[in-house]
């Protein structure tokens, strides 16, 4: 889980799936929770807010691998954070030109883009280190854990709490929508089920490879 | 809290030319990538708009097959063009015999979690509120949203009236919601039970909308009698 | 009381939408937050002023930005006012007591990414406030995220002591009482009239 300080790694299959399941930036991490329990209420946002934060991560990701040697390092963070913050304005307002419906489901969660930690993190640590194909493919990697657990909960969220699926009704008429989990305390608990569930699965496989455990 | 995000002391302000310029740069690229993002997308997002309002104008004025922008400020109505829905609040239909079949206009109040803003529509000729719609809401998935759904609460408006009182400056009874069944007079409104707060809101926002914008307009009613095709400017 | 009243204002932003537990805005801090009362309250402390002072800022900024239809510059320059009042601050409580700088360590430069302060900013501008609900709403904001920082904390004080399951992690643990506090806080809504 630590990051590597040492030399810019080689690319392999790891340098994309560390961000889907070992470092996956909100069940292991924990970072950038605010849109992960903000914009859940349905599928379709969750997978929207995940595209969007792909998108942010992939081309933020490649322009600061592409100056990071031309960023004095006294100024970094300040120029990472406008770099991240210009590709957010830009996804904020292809959203707007997509769909306007979206956009308000969305709402200010998509400026907040530029706080979450996950990106400002990514460049920091990985981007500002390694080569342009490398950060692109961790970006990715990240991305698509990030896009994989906002679904896990969007999915969840939205069959209980109003009974469709990516809009598709589910069930017949009588279903009674547990509306709580389209509610802000509803995404607490689901992510508290998720990571609860996830520690239970990494238990028992510590368990059963004596030699080799990924501590929560 | 991981340490992924490894704080780096703040960035010692720069005296040095290089880091200015270094971050000057980057503002710069950074502000065209933005400004030309704006300019493409800009025509885009005017039209889903003018779409978006169009939907909500058809849907509470079914019977109009075309419509005109106005808008009502203090005690002027004056006509738009198209291009300039976004200031408009003030929206006639028309059917195809260019008879005037309704007024739509916005109303707004404070919900369960946030302001809900809706669209109704004003039938002269009945003195009432014949519909609504929901332009934008947070209320709450299957209680609040209820309102747009609630075939018993749609029957509010088969008109909810909306007459002037003698002197043309008010509404002649205060739009309000009450609970529900204890509906009695046509100028009120059967809540939802179990949707509160939300019912309330909506006539909050019918009230408060028409109490302002009602007189006014029907003092000036010769002007939307007439429709002004797209395009024409007065 | 009237929607537009800085005391409802206040109270929306302090109780009833709730930044952390209604609004989700500013989790990381709230799940991260050592479990001591005292470290939550100063860094509550914090955010209130770093949220006084970037409201203040960026109604200023969204003012010129509009004079000069500069407007999709907006989210580039609050962001850039926000990580100047979080230098401010830092500098001020490292100068007037180190030993709170050393209590708060990594969180006082995370406020920076702080979901919250950002979002308080682009929430005011949304709804247009004018200047004195800026701050009526920026201190209901931070007052309500010191409450809920100093709930959480005072819970998990008292959770230190309990004999919980290896497998329900500490984080897993926080998002549970995270989501009983905020259908607790639900209880708020209507409030005001």
């Amino acid at each position: 889980m630590a990051t590597d300080p040492r030399a810019p790694e080689t690319l392999s299959l790891a340098t994309f799936t560390q961000g889907i399941w070992q470092e996956n930036p909100v069940f292991v991490m924990l970072l950038g929770l605010c849109p992960v329990l903000a914009v859940t209420n349905t599928a379709t946002n969750a997978l929207a807010m995940g595209l969007a934060t792909l998108f942010v991560l992939l081309c933020s990701g490649v322009l600061v691998s592409l100056l990071r040697k031309i960023i004095p390092k006294q100024v970094r963070i300040a120029c990472y954070i406008i770099i991240i913050a210009t590709f957010v304005t830009i996804v904020d307002y292809a959203i707007q030109a997509i769909s306007l419906d979206l956009h308000r489901a969305l709402g200010a969660f998509i400026q907040l883009i530029v706080v979450n930690c996950v990106i400002l993190g990514r460049a920091e640590s990985y981007a500002s280190k390694n080569t342009v194909i490398n950060a692109f493919v961790n970006a990715l990697g990240m991305g698509v854990g990030f896009t994989f657990a906002l679904l896990c909960l969007g999915v969840v969220r939205e069959i209980l709490g109003f009974g469709t699926l990516f809009g598709l009704t589910l069930f017949g008429a009588s279903f009674q929508p547990w509306a709580v989990f389209a509610l802000p305390p509803g995404g607490f608990f689901v992510l508290a089920g998720w990571l609860f569930l996830f520690a239970l699965i990494r238990k028992r496989r510590a368990a059963a490879i004596p030699e080799e455990s990924h501590v929560a | 809290m991981s340490a992924e995000t490894d704080p780096v002391p703040p960035p010692v302000l720069p005296s040095s030319r290089k880091l200015i310029t270094a971050l000057a740069a980057i503002a710069m690229i950074s502000g065209l990538l933005v400004a030309v993002t704006y300019e493409v997308t800009a025509p885009v997002i005017k039209l889903n708009q003018q779409r978006a309002l169009e939907q909500a104008i058809f849907k509470v004025l079914p019977a109009a097959t075309v419509h005109a922008n106005f808008r009502l400020e203090g005690a002027t109505l004056s006509a738009l063009t198209s291009e300039r829905f976004a200031e408009a609040n003030v929206f006639a239909g028309y059917n195809a015999d260019q008879v005037l079949v309704g007024i739509a206009m916005e109303g707004a109040a404070r919900g369960y979690q946030d302001v809900v803003k809706i669209l109704y529509a004003y039938d002269p000729a009945q003195n009432g509120i014949t519909g609504f719609t929901v332009l934008q809401s947070s209320e709450t998935p299957g209680i609040g949203d209820k309102v747009e759904t609630d075939a018993a609460f749609q029957e509010n408006f088969n008109p909810l009236d909306a007459s002037l009182n003698a002197g043309g400056d008010a509404l002649a009874h205060e739009i309000i919601t009450v609970k529900n069944g204890r509906k009695v007079n046509p100028w009120e409104i059967d809540g939802i039970s179990g949707a509160t707060i939300t019912s309330t809101a909506i006539g909050h926002a019918l009230n408060d909308s028409a109490q302002a914008m009602l007189p006014p307009l029907l003092a000036n009613r010769d002007l939307l009698i007439a429709p002004h095709t797209k395009g024409e400017d007065d | 009381m009237s929607p537009d009243s800085h005391a409802f204002i206040f109270l929306n932003a302090f109780l009833i939408n709730n930044f952390v537990l209604a609004m989700f805005l500013g989790l990381c801090p709230f799940l991260g937050v050592s479990g001591k009362v005292k470290t939550a309250w100063n860094m509550g402390l914090a955010v209130i002023f770093v949220m006084i002072v970037s409201s203040v800022c960026a109604f200023g900024i969204n003012h010129l930005l509009v004079r000069f239809n500069l407007e999709f510059l907006r989210l580039i320059s609050y962001i850039a006012v926000i990580a100047s009042a979080v230098q401010l601050v830092e500098m001020f409580v490292k100068k007037f007591s180190p030993a709170l700088f050393r209590t708060l360590g990594i969180f006082l430069p995370l406020i920076t990414t702080n979901c919250a302060i950002l979002g308080l900013a682009l929430f005011q501008t949304n709804r247009e406030y004018d200047f004195t609900q800026c701050l009526a709403f920026s201190l209901g904001a931070g007052a309500g995220f010191t409450l809920a920082l100093v709930l959480m904390a005072g819970l998990r004080e008292k959770l230190e002591l309990a004999d919980v399951p290896d497998t329900v992690t500490q984080a897993a643990l926080s998002l549970m009482i995270a989501g009983l506090l905020s259908l607790t806080f639900m209880g708020f809504a209507g409030l005001g009239g």
